[in-house]
C-alpha cells in the first residue's frame, strides 16, 4: 500500500537467471523517497540485468524475491503497466524505430504514461520547449525518427528528454553517462536532479564511473560483484573506489570492511 | 452458423466486410462466353470497334494459359464459371448523391466518401459493382477542359480520344488477365487534362463489390496532356463472404511531355476478392509518373505497377507497401522500363507479414541500349512479424547500357523483442508497440498520401496489430 512511509523502491532478495545461468543471486536494494543511489560495478556484474528486470523485462526469468515501487508488488505487471505506475528506464542502448517520428512518440508516450490530458494543448508544449532548451536539443530533432542514426551523445540526451516529460516516480539510469563528454554530462545531471530533487520521486543510477555522481551527488552507492550487493555507503565509496580499483574493494569485501 | 458469418469471424476486424441487399436492375447470370461479352458492349450501345476488340480480346483469354509464375496454385483455384461478369445496380449515374439509390448512398457514406468529397477533392467518381453510379467534378476545372468521367460516358462523349489511346498502352495481349479486362470491361474512369492545366486538388475514385461472386472489371485511361498536372486516388473495399470475388482492372496512363501523373491507390478489399491488375504508364519526355501504390487487404493481389520512360529526361517513381495477414498473398513490385537516355525512376517497396501471410516482391528494371546516363534506384524492404509468415524477392535488372547507374537494395527483417521492450517502457502495450513499429516502416509511403488517407491507414495498421496479440 503507497504510504508516506515506504521507500519509492524496495528490492528483496532478488535472484534472476536468463536462459538456466543466475545472474543476481539475491539483491536487496531500498531507496527511500527523494534519494538518489548509485550502483556501480564492472561489466558482467549484473547491473543491466538489476535494470533491466525493474522494468519488467521478459527475457528474463525471476527465480526469487520481490519488488515494491511505493509498496506496491511490481511482480505481476508488464514493463508498459510498471511505465504507468511511474517506472522509467533510461536504455544502456536506446533502440531505434524508423519511420516514428521523434515528437509523435514523445507525445504518445506521454499520454500514455501520464493520460491524455498532460499530453494535450499548450502545457505540453511548453514543457517540451523548456526541457529541450535545458538539454540543448534543437528543435529539429522533434521530426527526427526514434533514435534512427542518433550519435551516442543524442541517443543518451534523448533518454532523459524522455525521463523530464515522463516524470516518473522512480527513474532507473543504466550508464546515461557512457558516450558522454563532460558538458553532455553536466547537462544531464541536470536532467536528473530537476526530476528528483525536492520531490517524493527516487532514481537509481548504474555507472562504470563516478563521474556522473560528482554532478548528481547520490546519497547512498552500491557496489555489485558477481550479482550481489558487497558493499554499501555513502558518495565517499564512489571516490574510494574510483581511487583504488575494483580489485583492491573486492580485498577490503574479503576481509570483512564496513564501508558505512 | 452461415457461410457468411463463419467467414467474417475468419477475417476479425475488417470494417467494411458489411454487404446490402443486392437490388441488381440486370445481372448477367454467372460464367463467361463470347456471347456475354458482346451482350455487355450491346447493353452499353458501344460502338462497332469496340465490340470488336472485346471479343478479340475474350477469345485471346479462352487460348492464353494462367501465368506459370505468382502463385499458381491459388490462381488455379479461379472457377471463370463462378463469377458474375455484369451487374447494374443503378439505371443511372447520379451527378448529386440524392440521385443514387439510398441503400448504395448509405454504403458510401459509411465509407466517408461525400464527406471527403467536400473536404479536400476536385472530382469523385463512385462505382459499386459493374458501374459508376456517383459521378461529379469541380465547375471550375470542368471550364478549363478538364475531363473527368467514369469510362462508359467516356467513350460515348469522347470516343476520338478513346479509339486513340485505348489498349496503347496495355493491349489486350499483354497478359491473360488484361485479356479478360477487355473482354469484359465495365466503368473505371476516363481523365484528360488539358495542356498546361493543373489539377490542384487530387480526384478521387472509389470501388465498390456488393455482390457475391461478383467481377469487377473496371477500365481506367488517364491522359495529361503538356505540362499539365493531376493527382488520382483510388479506393477499394468488398464485403466479406465465404466465397470468392474477382478485381481485375486495367489502368492506362499516357504522361505526355512534361506532364505529371500521379496514381494513389488504397486496395482494402476483403480477404475474399482476388485482385489481379495491370497497371501502366507512359512518360514522354520530361514527364513524370508515380505510382504510390498500398495493398492492404484481398486474397491474392498480383499487381506490378509499371512505367515506361519513353521520353528523354522522364522521371518514374513506384512506391509501394503490401501487408499480408492470415490467408493472404501480396505478390506486388514494379516494373520500369528506361527507353530514353537521361531517364530516372525510384522504385521503394516495402511489404510487410504477419499470422502465415505471404509476401512477394517482384521487380522488373530495364534499360534500353540506346538508353544513355539512366539512373535507376530501387530499394525493398521486407519486414515479417513472427515465425509463420514468408517474404520473397524476385528482383529483375536488365542494364543494356554501360552508362547506367543503377542501385539496388534489399531487406528482410524482423521486429526485434529489444525494440518492443523499449516502447513498452514507454507506456506502450504490446500491441501499441507493434502498431508504431508497422506505422514507422510503412511511413515512407503513408507520408507521399493525402492526410485523411495517411490517418486511416495508420489507423487500420494499428488495429491488424490489436488482433495479433494474444
Amino acid at each position: 500500500m503507497a504510504s508516506d512511509d515506504n521507500p519509492i523502491l524496495e528490492v528483496r532478495g532478488l535472484k534472476v537467471g536468463i536462459e538456466g545461468t543466475s545472474i543476481l543471486k539475491g539483491i536487496d536494494l531500498i531507496i527511500p523517497k527523494g534519494e538518489i543511489h548509485a550502483i556501480m560495478g564492472r561489466n558482467g556484474s549484473g547491473k543491466t540485468t538489476t535494470a533491466n528486470v525493474i522494468m519488467g523485462h521478459p527475457a528474463y526469468e525471476i527465480e526469487g524475491g520481490e519488488m515494491f515501487l511505493d509498496g506496491e508488488s511490481l511482480d505481476d505487471m508488464e514493463p508498459w503497466e510498471r511505465s504507468r505506475e511511474g517506472v522509467f528506464l533510461s536504455f544502456q542502448y536506446p533502440q531505434s524505430i524508423p519511420g516514428l517520428q521523434v515528437g509523435n512518440f514523445l507525445r504518445k508516450s506521454v499520454s500514455s504514461v501520464r493520460g491524455e490530458e498532460a499530453a494535450r494543448g499548450s502545457e505540453f508544449r511548453e514543457k517540451l520547449t523548456s526541457a529541450m532548451e535545458e538539454l540543448d536539443i534543437p528543435k529539429s530533432f522533434l521530426s527526427r525518427y526514434v533514435n534512427d542514426g542518433f550519435s551516442g551523445g543524442e541517443k543518451k540526451r534523448f533518454e532523459i528528454l524522455q525521463l523530464m516529460l515522463l516524470q516518473p516516480r522512480l527513474a532507473v539510469l543504466d550508464e546515461t553517462d557512457s558516450g558522454l563528454d563532460i558538458d553532455g554530462i553536466r547537462t544531464v545531471s541536470k536532467g536528473i536532479n530537476s526530476v528528483v530533487r525536492g520531490t517524493e520521486n527516487g532514481a537509481l543510477i548504474i555507472t562504470h564511473y563516478s563521474r556522473i555522481l560528482e554532478h548528481v551527488n547520490p546519497d547512498r552507492v552500491h557496489i555489485m560483484i558477481g550479482g550481489k550487493i558487497v558493499a554499501s555507503g555513502g558518495p565517499n565509496l564512489a571516490n574510494l573506489l574510483e581511487d583504488n580499483g575494483y580489485d583492491w574493494l573486492e580485498e577490503q569485501v574479503e576481509k570483512g570492511v564496513d564501508f558505512e | 452458423m452461415s457461410g457468411d458469418s463463419e467467414a467474417r469471424e475468419a477475417v476479425g476486424d475488417y470494417k467494411a466486410g458489411w454487404h446490402d441487399p443486392e437490388n441488381a436492375t440486370i445481372r448477367f447470370d454467372f460464367g463467361l462466353s463470347e456471347k456475354v461479352v458482346r451482350d455487355i458492349s450491346e447493353l452499353k450501345q458501344e460502338p462497332e470497334w469496340m465490340t470488336e476488340i472485346r471479343v478479340k480480346a475474350y477469345r485471346h483469354f479462352v487460348e492464353r494459359p494462367m501465368p506459370t509464375w505468382g502463385n499458381t496454385e491459388e490462381l488455379m483455384e479461379i472457377d471463370f464459371d463462378k463469377v458474375c461478369y455484369f451487374l447494374r445496380s443503378s439505371d443511372e449515374t447520379g451527378s448529386s448523391w440524392d440521385d443514387v439509390p439510398d441503400d448504395i448512398r448509405n454504403t458510401f457514406d459509411r465509407l466517408g466518401i461525400p464527406e471527403a468529397e467536400q473536404k479536400w477533392l476536385s472530382g469523385v467518381t463512385a462505382q459499386y459493382e459493374s458501374e459508376t453510379v456517383y459521378h461529379s467534378i469541380r465547375e471550375d476545372l470542368e471550364k478549363q477542359g478538364v475531363i473527368f468521367l467514369d469510362m462508359d460516358s467516356g467513350l460515348k462523349e469522347h470516343e476520338d480520344i478513346v479509339k486513340k489511346y485505348f489498349g496503347s498502352v496495355i493491349p489486350y495481349s499483354d497478359n491473360k488477365f488484361s485479356a479478360l479486362n477487355t473482354a469484359v470491361w465495365s466503368g473505371g474512369s476516363f481523365i484528360y487534362v488539358p495542356k498546361g492545366v493543373h489539377v490542384e486538388m487530387p480526384v478521387q475514385a472509389y470501388f465498390r463489390i456488393n455482390a457475391k461472386n461478383m467481377g469487377q472489371f473496371e477500365r481506367t485511361l488517364i491522359i495529361a496532356d503538356e505540362g499539365s498536372s493531376i493527382h488520382y486516388v483510388e479506393g477499394c473495399t468488398a464485403p466479406t463472404y465465404s466465397t470468392d470475388s474477382l478485381h481485375s482492372a486495367v489502368v492506362e496512363l499516357l504522361a505526355l511531355p512534361g506532364a505529371h501523373i500521379r496514381y494513389t491507390t488504397v486496395q482494402n478489399w476483403s480477404n475474399n476478392v482476388y485482385n489481379l491488375v495491370t497497371k501502366r504508364g507512359v512518360a514522354h519526355e520530361n514527364a513524370k509518373i508515380e505510382w504510390v501504390d498500398g495493398n492492404i487487404g484481398s486474397k491474392l493481389t498480383m499487381k506490378y505497377p509499371a512505367v515506361i520512360l519513353k521520353g528523354e529526361g522522364a522521371h518514374a517513381e513506384v512506391i509501394s507497401v503490401a501487408y499480408a495477414g492470415n490467408g493472404q498473398h501480396q505478390d506486388a513490385g514494379a516494373k520500369v522500363h528506361h527507353m530514353a537516355s537521361n531517364t530516372t525512376s525510384n522504385i521503394l517497396s516495402k511489404s510487410i507479414s504477419k499470422d502465415g501471410g505471404r509476401g512477394s516482391y517482384r521487380g522488373m528494371a530495364k534499360i534500353m541500349p540506346k538508353a544513355e546516363n539512366c539512373r535507376l534506384n530501387i530499394v525493398c524492404d521486407a519486414l515479417i512479424l513472427d515465425e509463420e509468415s514468408r517474404q520473397d524477392t524476385y528482383p529483375t535488372m536488365e542494364v543494356g547500357n554501360p552508362t547506367a547507374h543503377c542501385e539496388h537494395e534489399a531487406s528482410v527483417s524482423k521486429v526485434g523483442d529489444e525494440q518492443l521492450f523499449y516502447l513498452m517502457s514507454r507506456g506502450h502495450t504490446e500491441a501499441e508497440a507493434l502498431g508504431m513499429i508497422v506505422n514507422g516502416f510503412f511511413e515512407p509511403f503513408t507520408r507521399e498520401l493525402p492526410m485523411e488517407y495517411a490517418v486511416e491507414l495508420n489507423k487500420l495498421m494499428s488495429l491488424e496489430m490489436e488482433g495479433s496479440i494474444g
